[in-house]
């Protein structure tokens, strides 16, 4: 069954290459641009991964994390921010928030790509 | 002539008496014995003689008189002069010896009273020269300490306990004068000066905070503590102060006690906004350009796909054009930004954790029906906090959890975490409202605490610590908690305790006696007008009749401090009325229209000799038309007055009593004053304070020491009748 990943980034430059990269491994892709978007599309869509910025209008990332880990439905949901928020505490927040993994800009494309397939293969 | 005694007269007269007594009674018991012409020869014999008789009587009682008179003189005279003599030399600075006279004794009595006021004179010139010997020294080590304080390029304020001003730089004056929301020359004088507050400045919880920090590390044996904050002033400068604490001389094995602080002072208003500048700039350069550079990186990557649909391919190009122009402008705007190369952080202090614990729990304790315990505190733990405002966000959280999510019991938590100290603020999630659902929002909301209102967000908070803060959940116990990652700092308490001896790097100029002010303890009615501080204040008018439009257009005033008139302290404003100056009041004030054009109007000037009058006790000559001049512009400016206030025409009248008057002219003349610029606000003001001080020992003559006690025999004098 395909599956489908969420990117979410107030940066329309990086959705096109995400989108791109994510439907060439054959994922379905949801775009928020976002935080509140991104809320509302995984309640209603339910996407089996979801790809964050961190600095995003309406909510953060760290807000999206926090309200997806609150839902009984998202518990296990793999979560990989993505942000140029580098500094250790804000990593060490992010985690703390429940995401699974946390990549600073820029990050390899093909280690995103890697690091997504490995996500989705644990959660499956 | 000598003078009569009355002593030698009672004297004589009882020997006289006796004598009489005694020749009746012998007389009595021979005629008793013969016959009956004994008797006739005896009557004729002595009968004719008794004149002789009562002549020899007379000639023994004068002799006997001489003879006791001289004894007197000799025996009780002469001790008695020596008493007075003795009593007046007691007394006075009379030096002089004492003639001897009288008896041996008494003579000798005298040579000895001699001897040991030749004694107590050598003493007193010894003693004089001790005093002035230690008077010179102590005014070499306040030169001293006077060229050293001018030099110094920081302010340097130094306060008791209470706050009080005890000690000032010129560079504090200057530094005070900026952040003086006061019109014109007269800025700064309403906050610096010496008895004054340095609460008008500064937060007093901000010092209350340091002042206990650093009592806490003077009881744990910290040789050279000492503790720094930033506050922003009310006129809204960023001042930075490192505070020291002043000690009290060691007794025995007792801890030095702390009998004050000195306060260095920077005003980094200008450096903290250049640096909020650049930080903000660097922050901006670092993350878009992260934005922007992986952009470009997956723009590039996928431009690598050999598949790739022209339409895509385009898109992809588009992409990096953009994110190159948007790098190389901002590149141009950093350029252009000039950003100095100031590094100015905020400053944190070394604090042991288990400190910042208690402190938090005894802060969140004084919130009503709200309980804090420590648990789990690593107490090697050494941070890096700005504790003050980290106390507050604590306070603010505990507050909220209490309001909104009805927590009675917090419990603190301290732990290492990954390179990082992990403070937590934990509870036990209310099984009636959903803790979840309204704390998203807190990091970001102004902090209030305590009814105070700080633009202080959590957030800020966390940045001025370089670190993170999020709200979590224990998987296990259900145990909710907010989390803190805040920087460590070395154990570092053993270096300030080792090897320094106390006391030993104590400059020579702390022997100056500031610390002693005790008035401030004592409530104002009780309190000794010699230790008091007073405002000495006068106003220029356009008339007599403040109520009915006569305005003030000048105001002066000096202050007297610990009994000393501080003359450099002024107050001199003149103030622009809004309407004409009658002429006929030019020649008594000198003051003319253009004097006062363009001066800075009553409702500038007033808020300013409000803040300096603050905490002293007002005084005028004829006062009562002084504050109503004063009341009748509460409305206006809404300020209000209600300092005590004291009266020198009053108080003269309760001093001199039987004088004709009691204008200011005829004080100052019976006191010698020479009044220089008589008439203008500020002589006037001058003259009142010299009379004002020469009253206050003459009160303490007639038993008034007090301000409640001076008030009430003012009172009750004439003139209090006066209303205008």
């Amino acid at each position: 069954m395909t599956k489908t990943v969420l990117i979410a980034d107030d940066e329309p430059n990086i959705l096109i290459s995400l989108e791109f990269l994510m439907k060439r491994e054959g994922y379905r892709v949801l775009l928020a641009h976002d935080g509140q978007e991104a809320c509302d599309l995984i309640m209603t869509e339910r996407p089996d991964l979801l790809l964050l910025d961190v600095m995003m209008p309406k909510k953060t990332g760290f807000d999206v994390c926090h309200e997806v880990r609150a839902h009984v439905d998202f518990k296990n949901t793999p979560i990989l921010l993505l942000t140029a928020k580098g500094r250790d505490t804000d990593v060490a927040k992010g985690l703390a928030m429940g995401a699974n993994a946390y990549m600073i800009k820029p990050f390899s494309t093909k280690e995103l790509v890697q690091k997504v397939r490995e996500m989705l293969g644990a959660a499956a | 002539m000598r003078r009569f005694d009355k002593r030698v007269a009672i004297g004589v007269a009882i020997i006289g008496v006796i004598c009489l007594l005694w020749l009746g009674a012998t007389g009595g018991l021979i005629w008793s014995t013969l016959d009956e012409n004994g008797r006739t020869i005896l009557k004729d014999t002595v009968g004719e003689r008794i004149v002789l008789l009562l002549g020899m009587w007379g000639v023994s009682l004068f002799a006997v008189g001489s003879a006791l008179r001289w004894l007197v003189a000799y025996f009780m005279t002469a001790p008695a002069r020596l008493a007075e003599e003795a009593q007046v030399l007691l007394g006075t600075d009379v030096k002089r010896q004492l003639v001897p006279s009288g008896s041996i004794e008494n003579r000798r009595l005298t040579d000895l009273f001699n001897q040991l006021v030749q004694q107590r004179e050598a003493l007193r010139n010894e003693m004089d020269e001790r005093v002035a010997e230690a008077a010179h020294n102590t005014e070499q080590e306040k030169n001293r300490l006077a060229a050293l304080m001018s030099e110094l390029t920081k302010s340097v304020v130094v306060c008791n306990l209470d706050g009080r001003i005890l000690l000032y730089n010129n560079r504090a004056r200057m530094q005070f004068r900026k952040l003086s929301q006061a019109p014109g020359a007269i800025g700064g004088t309403e906050l610096i000066g010496l008895g004054r507050s340095v609460y008008g400045v500064f937060d007093r919880k901000l010092v209350a905070h340091a002042l206990e920090n650093i009592q806490h590390r003077l009881q744990r044996g910290a040789a050279a503590p000492s503790a720094q904050f930033i506050t922003t002033t009310p006129s809204g400068q960023l001042l930075r102060a490192q505070m020291a604490p002043v000690r009290s001389p060691q007794e025995g094995n007792e801890p030095a006690k702390m009998t004050g602080f000195v306060l260095m002072l920077d005003n980094i208003t200008r450096e903290f906004e250049a640096q909020a500048r650049q930080d903000s700039i660097l922050h901006t350069l670092t993350e878009r350009s992260r934005a922007a550079l992986a952009n470009m990186q997956a723009a590039l990557d996928v431009l690598e796909y050999p598949d790739l649909e022209p339409d895509m391919h385009e898109r992809l190009l588009k992409v990096l054009r953009e994110e190159t122009e948007g790098l190389g402008t901002r590149l141009r705007e950093i350029k252009s930004s000039a950003v100095d190369g100031t590094v100015l952080r905020w400053p944190l202090e070394d604090m042991l954790g288990a400190d910042l614990v208690a402190a938090a729990i005894r802060r969140i304790e004084t919130i009503d029906n709200l309980s804090a315990v420590a648990n789990q505190v690593d107490d090697s733990l050494w941070l890096k906090v700005e504790s003050f405002s980290l106390l507050q966000a604590l306070s603010y959280l505990a507050e909220r959890l209490k309001q909104e999510c009805v927590i009675t019991t917090l419990q603190l938590r301290l732990g290492m975490g990954d390179g990082r100290a992990q403070l937590d603020l934990c509870w036990q999630p209310s099984a009636d409202k959903a803790t979840t659902e309204v704390i998203p929002g807190w990091e970001t909301d102004p902090m209030r605490s305590g009814g105070e209102d700080t633009s202080l967000t959590i957030q800020d908070v966390v940045e001025r610590h370089g670190g993170a803060f999020w709200f979590g959940r224990e998987s296990e116990g259900g145990t909710v908690f907010f989390r803190f990652l805040l920087p460590l700092a070395a154990p570092q308490e053993h270096l300030e305790t080792a090897s320094v001896v106390r006391n030993e790097s104590r400059p020579e100029y702390y022997d100056f006696d500031l610390f002693q002010s005790s008035a401030q303890t004592r409530s104002l009615e009780d309190s000794k007008l010699s230790e008091l501080s007073f405002t000495v204040f006068d106003t220029e008018t356009t008339g007599l009749d403040p109520a009915n439009g006569d305005e003030i257009i000048q105001i002066a005033a000096v202050r007297i401090v610990n009994g000393k008139l501080l003359r450099h302290e002024s107050f001199d404003q003149f103030v622009d009325p809004k309407r004409n100056i009658p002429a006929h009041t030019i020649p008594i004030h000198g003051i003319t229209p253009d004097m006062v054009k363009g001066q800075p109007t009553i409702d500038k000037v007033l808020p300013a000799f409000h803040q300096f009058t603050q905490d002293t006790v007002l005084v005028a000559h004829n006062a009562a038309f002084d504050m109503r001049c004063l009341q009748v512009k509460e409305k206006v400016t809404g300020l209000v007055f209600d300092n005590p206030v004291m009266d020198t025409l009053l108080l003269s009248a309760v001093v001199h009593p039987n004088q004709e008057s009691h204008r200011l002219e005829a004080i100052t003349e019976r006191f010698n004053i020479n009044i220089l610029g008589r008439h203008t606000a500020l002589g006037d003001a001058m003259a009142t304070a010299e009379v004002f001080l020469r009253l206050i020992p003459l009160l303490a003559e007639k038993g008034i020491f007090t301000l409640g006690q001076a008030r009430e025999a003012a009172q009750k004098t004439y003139y209090a009748r006066l209303k205008y």
